[in-house]
């Protein structure tokens, strides 16, 4: 069981408030990814969940018992680090199982239980090995590895994959996801990457300034973002907004339309107009990004090759059923 | 063309450092030279380098004349004695600065240092008059005291820059792994600054072992170290130096010895942290 819940939880450095009252309710085996701008309190909200850090105020609960006095080791949960953390003078071996030694288990327990969370991640040949010996996303197996032979009540990652190469990350994107879902383990993960938090959370927290944005499915933060925030923060290339006039016919102070909700037209005489200041042909996609006068700058993305260039005039229509609206206030306005 | 000029910035470089080397290594190398020399010779213009009467005669003598076993126990018990005792306060001490650093922190720190700022002669008076007092003249004691609050601001200083390099997430991963305070200590801390300790403690033993200003002012004989042992014989009978020499290379011989052997710990040591 890891069922996490958190109530009104705050945090403050001298006069500076960090979190400012934290509400969530984290189901048991979903995979939860906290994201957002760097200090935005992500990283902190983690640290208070694992007790690295003792909250100013509010409750933890992990399966319905308050945790804010208990000490980290004593909460259940492990963590992988960013920079992996791993002990220097010790042999994976012994990284792996050093939370079983101070758990006291027996010699052999400990072995069986390290080689098989080495098998689980093709680490059996490294086990004699230092971390000095191993490459990037061997170390940071490794890490994982130490999390998973505790048999925790849920992993916490603090950007684990931040420090590995594009490509690696992809992979690793994929095996953390894949092996969550194996151990049915609930799992926090934090990072400033939505792509990252699009592609393996079951729910994302969208975090700014301390505060919760939104908590909810990718599909709906993609669908139905909640402010102006979380619409600009997920989704890639970022939504357009517009103000002033065109927003107000729609009743709204802004409205946004997603990059590949807008419909180019060559030479259109109905949408909005522009020029193209840059064209990227990706060949899967081409985004456009069009200098549109009073609208600002906008882009567009189709998907496929479109033979259009720098400097061309476009007018771009937005998909009347994907308009967002929002109030003066930021917020959503729905119906 | 641009290899060959590589080759020869190589050959200069190598030459220039084995002469300054030469240069810093010379003053001992002279020592031991003059040590198997007989006294005549010692002070005779030009000097010989190393054309001369070859004697261990300079050995006898100053063996007979003072026992140098007695004054090496002495410098091994001041020396170790004052460096353990440093270590047993620094290492606690540097932790919790290192770890769980204050608004006040930097300003001990600092305070600290501002002790070996003090010339040791401004409080030679105070410090002598105490010790008669308390009965600590020329006892071991006394100078494993004296020499072990001298050295202690470095060596906090140095052990707070190593446990500095500590990477705060490790010990936080062990605390999540469920370790103590105390198992912290042994199984993660300690093991990590290893390197550190060995060449603070190193730097610490050969700083006490030549210490001259407290031993040679507040031991005469029972307690007397190396330092006190040598200077007997720069004495009012006039200068020896062939036995002056000999009695200087058996001094500084186990240090020197000890520090061989320690060289690469010594070293890696001393540019900790420097590279990543």
């Amino acid at each position: 069981m890891g069922q996490i819940t958190l109530q009104d939880v705050q945090k403050s450095f001298g006069p500076v408030h960090i979190i400012k009252g934290a509400d969530l309710e984290i189901a048991d085996g979903s995979f939860v990814v906290f994201v957002g701008p760097s200090g935005c309190g992500k990283t902190t909200l983690l640290r208070l969940i694992a007790g690295l850090e003792d909250v100013s105020g509010g409750k933890i609960l992990i399966d319905g018992k308050n945790v804010v006095d208990t000490p980290p080791a004593k909460r259940g949960l492990s963590m992988v680090f960013q920079s992996y953390a791993l002990y220097p003078h010790m042999s994976v071996r012994g990284n792996i199982g050093f939370g079983l030694k101070m758990a006291g288990l027996s010699k052999d327990e400990t072995n069986r239980k390290v080689e098989a969370a080495a098998a689980t991640l093709n680490l059996t040949p490294y086990l004699d090995r230092k971390p000095r010996e191993l490459s990037g996303g061997q170390r940071q197996r490794v890490a994982i590895g130490r999390a998973i032979v505790r048999e925790p009540k849920a992993f916490l990652f603090d950007e684990p994959l931040s420090n590995l190469d594009a490509a690696l990350r992809v992979q690793m994107r994929i095996e953390v996801t894949r092996l969550q879902k194996q151990l049915g383990t609930t799992a926090i993960y934090v990072t400033h990457d939505q792509v990252e938090a699009m592609t393996m959370a079951d729910k994302i927290v969208v975090l700014n300034g301390g505060k919760i944005e939104q908590y909810g499915s990718p599909l709906e933060l993609y669908e139905k973002p909640a402010n102006l925030f979380v619409a600009g923060f997920i989704g890639s290339p970022k939504m357009n907004f517009v103000t002033g006039e065109h927003a107000l016919q729609k009743g709204a102070a802004t409205i946004g339309v997603r990059p590949e909700h807008l419909k180019i037209e060559r030479d259109g005489a109905g949408g909005w107009q522009g020029t193209i200041a840059v064209a990227e042909h990706l060949g899967s996609d081409t985004f456009l990004y069009v200098d549109a006068g009073p609208f600002g700058m906008l882009t567009a993305r189709y998907i496929g090759e479109l033979s259009l260039h720098a400097g061309d005039r476009v007018s771009l229509v937005p998909d009347p059923a994907r308009i967002h609206r929002f109030d003066a206030g930021g917020n959503a306005i729905r119906g | 063309m641009a290899r060959m000029a590589t080759t020869r910035r190589v050959v200069i470089s190598t030459i220039g450092a084995w002469f300054f080397g030469f240069l810093i290594f010379f003053p001992i190398l002279w020592m031991v030279l003059t040590s198997f020399k007989t006294e005549l010779e010692a002070f005779a213009i030009p000097p010989s380098f190393l054309f001369f009467h070859w004697t261990t005669e300079n050995y006898v003598t100053v063996q007979e004349r003072s026992d140098y076993f007695h004054h090496a126990l002495n410098s091994v018990i001041i020396a170790g004695g004052s460096t353990l005792i440093a270590l047993l306060i620094a290492i606690p001490a540097a932790w919790s600065m290192a770890f769980s650093p204050t608004k006040r922190t930097k300003d001990i720190l600092l305070w600290m240092l501002s002790t070996k700022m003090m010339p040791p002669v401004g409080v030679l008076v105070p410090i002598y008059l105490i010790y008669k007092s308390f009965g600590l003249l020329d006892s071991r004691i006394g100078l494993v005291f004296i020499l072990c609050l001298g050295n202690l601001p470095i060596v906090i200083w140095m052990l707070f820059t190593y446990f500095k390099e500590i990477p705060r997430d490790i010990l936080e991963a062990a605390r999540m792994d469920g370790a103590t305070i105390g198992r912290e200590l042994v199984y993660v801390l300690t093991p990590m600054a290893i390197p550190g300790l060995a060449s603070t403690m190193l730097l610490n033993l050969i700083l006490a072992w030549n210490e001259a200003f407290w031993t040679l002012n507040l031991s005469t004989s029972n307690a007397a170290p190396l330092t006190t042992f040598i200077a007997s014989y720069s004495s009012p009978e006039g200068l020896f130096w062939a036995k002056l020499s000999a009695a200087s290379t058996l001094a500084i011989a186990p240090i020197l010895v000890l520090g061989w052997f320690s060289q690469k710990q010594l070293v890696r040591g001393l540019t900790f942290g420097a590279v990543k």
